[in-house]
């Protein structure tokens, strides 16, 4: 199938910004979900509320837009009353670990299967740049006038902590990496957790004087580096791309299969 | 005794009735004094290959019983205050993207934490307007085990019919009292299954352009339409829009499919009304106590009669007025500071004939109380 018999062209054009990474995270998806030859009607996409939450509305795909913050925990009612449909949730990071954090590491430890996507631009985009739990000490958002004092964690072993069976990070640069890693996340019978780092340039690129779209994506090219590299040894600064785990472990819909079965029996 | 009697707790009739009305999907978290209500679903629902789900919250849960319903089941979730208020925004997501489901809130004493374990009436405006915007909801309560199971099952039957949520406003004391049940035999209440569409594969489903009697054919997630679902303001399509008309038009799409069909979603009880004098009117455990006075008084010759509210909302304004034409003396019995008695005052022709017998000081209100109201009203003092 084409990526276009995967979108609604009847809604196009697209409310994103010129040079907005989640665009690029929309092909990559598309790609691989036609490299993996799924059936639409398999398929469902949830999302919560945000520029990159939008997504759900412009995939041809049964889509549920919902609340920020709350999408994995409708996800979680679709995947678990129909075990057999293929969910995807793409999120905001403010969506995911700000509003959403609990419903995240919740999800993330009852190991349900569905892939979590974390399109993290650190700053609340849709609300016109406010910081985000990922922007990070330092830095500059409509809200952090005088520069950020907060903190950022690391999405990727905050997941991996909560007890995601699939964690891994890529960046809008890496296309073909993002591609292949998305593949690998909606096979994984668990909870897979996809970090894309994207690039706001309207909000986090113009407050914090990175350049263009071009520009920002340059510095995903130079600030990462593949999963234990020799160059993060020398350069401990750098940024992991890859996959960080992939293990098997039980998936919550079927462990609940095997509860029914023993409630059924009477035991 | 039958198989069909059981002496149990409100809250498990209203887990009995929910099965009978079909439901297979059921998320939530503790809270007292609906948790029993949860532990029970735990047991019951699995035994049906059911699923319950204990969730990290309220707004979890909720927004867990929307996703299950789009595949086609029928949910419910249960809580009380506190978890009631969690639930408002999701409850505003089911309202505008029209799944049906349905919540219960066994009602305790608050605001905040309040009185965990005391009972109280006070959520009826948060259940009208606790959700942000203009909107419609349903409202339903009982006072008593038969009538639980009776209008959960009703509530099920309305969230399919309107496509919408509703709401069970019980309260500590009927959740946690034991009496008698009589368990209706299958089939003896009718059940309203999900309409779907009879679009076929392959040919533009509309899902959010309602029939001409105002109804929504569903299409199940999973199914062969696939189709888009949000809480924004949206079109046909279920895409997002702002446009004036696309707006106007849903939002009194999801007023008016409520509000014009009050009449058929009224529930209440009578007694005496005929003839009555002094019109007690109450709801949920309150109208036990006010059943009990009002018995007692026309045992003695008083012309005293009771209405019975079993649905709050919308609230059946004009059934108020008609039933209260000739009454001198209205006295609303309820355990908070005067929240039905406000809809009473706008139903009736002489809001100055309404007084209200309540009490809030997480006491259940006795016949006492109300006998005491009944004899400042006739001029006998206490
Ligand atoms: C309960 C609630 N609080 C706040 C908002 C406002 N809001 C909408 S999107 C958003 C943040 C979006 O940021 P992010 O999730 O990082 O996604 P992005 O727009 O950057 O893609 C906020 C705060 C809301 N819609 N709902
Ligand atoms: S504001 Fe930022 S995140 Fe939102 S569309 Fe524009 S570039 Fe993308």
């Amino acid at each position: 199938m084409a990526v276009k018999d995967y979108i609604r062209q009847r809604f196009f054009p697209h409310i994103w910004c010129p040079g907005c990474g989640h665009g690029i995270v929309l092909n990559a998806l598309l790609r691989a979900i036609d490299q993996l030859g799924m059936s639409k009607n398999e398929i469902v996409m949830v999302s919560g509320i945000g520029c990159s939450s939008r997504i759900s509305g412009y995939v041809d795909f049964h889509t549920l837009h919902t609340l920020h913050g709350r999408a994995l925990a409708f996800a979680t009612g679709v995947k678990m009353s129909m075990p057999e449909l293929n969910v995807i949730v793409p999120m905001g990071d403010g969506d995911a670990l700000a509003i959403g954090g609990n419903h995240f590491i919740h999800a993330a430890r009852r190991n349900i299967a569905m892939t979590a996507i974390i399109m993290n631009n650190r700053i609340y985009g849709m609300t016109g740049g406010q910081y985000s739990p990922l922007s990070g000490y330092g830095t500059r958002a409509t809200t952090a006038p005088y520069l950020n004092i907060d903190h950022d964690f690391d999405i990727a072993e905050m997941a991996m902590a909560a007890g995601a069976s699939f964690v891994a990070r890529t960046t809008t640069y890496h296309v073909r990496q993002m591609a292949d890693i998305l593949k690998e996340a909606i096979l994984h019978e668990g909870f897979s957790v996809v970090e894309i780092l994207s690039q706001c340039p309207t909000y986090f690129g113009r407050k914090n004087k990175m350049g263009s779209a071009a520009d920002m994506m340059e510095m995903f090219k130079k600030n990462t580096t593949p999963i234990g590299s020799e160059a993060k040894k020398e350069n401990p600064d750098l940024i992991e791309r890859g996959i960080f785990v992939q293990k098997d472990v039980p998936e919550y819909c079927s462990e609940y299969d095997k509860l029914i079965e023993n409630a059924m029996k009477g035991q | 005794m039958s198989k069909n009697v059981k002496f149990i707790q409100g809250n498990e009739v209203c887990v009995e009735a929910a099965l009978y009305a079909g439901l297979d999907f059921f998320a939530g978290y503790p809270i007292t004094p609906s948790t029993e209500i949860a532990e029970h679903m735990s047991l019951r629902l699995p035994q049906t290959g059911g699923k319950f789900l204990q969730m990290e919250d309220e707004i979890a849960s909720i927004c867990a019983i929307v996703g299950a319903s789009l595949t086609g089941h029928k949910v419910m979730t249960a809580t009380s205050g506190p978890g009631f208020s969690l639930m408002q925004e999701g409850l505003g997501y089911a309202i505008m993207t029209e799944i049906p489901c349905v919540i219960v809130n066994v009602q305790r004493g608050g605001p905040s934490t309040g009185l965990p374990t005391g009972p109280s009436q006070g959520d009826v405006y948060q259940a009208r307007w606790g959700v942000h915007g203009d909107h419609a909801i349903i409202a339903l309560t009982a006072s008593n085990h038969q009538d639980i199971f009776s209008i959960t099952v009703d509530a099920f039957n309305m969230a399919e019919t309107y496509r919408t949520p509703v709401i069970l406003l019980f309260d500590e004391v009927v959740g946690h009292m034991r009496e008698r049940l009589v368990v209706p035999e299958p089939e003896e209440i009718p059940l309203v299954e999900r309409l779907r569409t009879s679009v076929k594969a392959g040919v533009d489903y509309h899902p959010y352009l309602p029939r001409e009697d105002g109804r929504l054919p569903m299409s199940d997630f999973g199914g062969v339409h696939r189709y888009n679902v949000t809480g924004l303001f949206h079109d046909m399509w279920g895409f997002p829009s702002n446009n004036s008309g696309v707006t106007h038009g849903l939002l009194r799409h999801l007023v008016d499919k409520i509000k014009n069909n009050v009449e058929v979603i009224t529930r209440f009880k009578e007694y005496y009304l005929e003839d009555a004098e002094c019109i007690l009117i109450s709801y949920g455990s309150s109208a036990r106590s006010a059943l009990h006075v009002m018995e007692n008084r026309r045992s003695r010759g008083d012309r005293i009669g009771l209405l019975e509210l079993q649905s709050l909302w919308p609230f059946p304004y004009e059934l108020v007025r008609k039933k209260c034409a000739n009454a001198k003396h209205i006295v609303v019995v309820e355990m908070n500071m005067g929240q039905v008695i406000r809809a009473v005052k706008r139903a009736v022709d002489h809001p100055d004939r309404v007084v209200l017998a309540n009490r809030i000081d997480g006491f259940f209100i006795n016949p006492t109380d109300i006998k005491n109201i009944l004899r400042l009203i006739q001029g006998k003092g206490v």
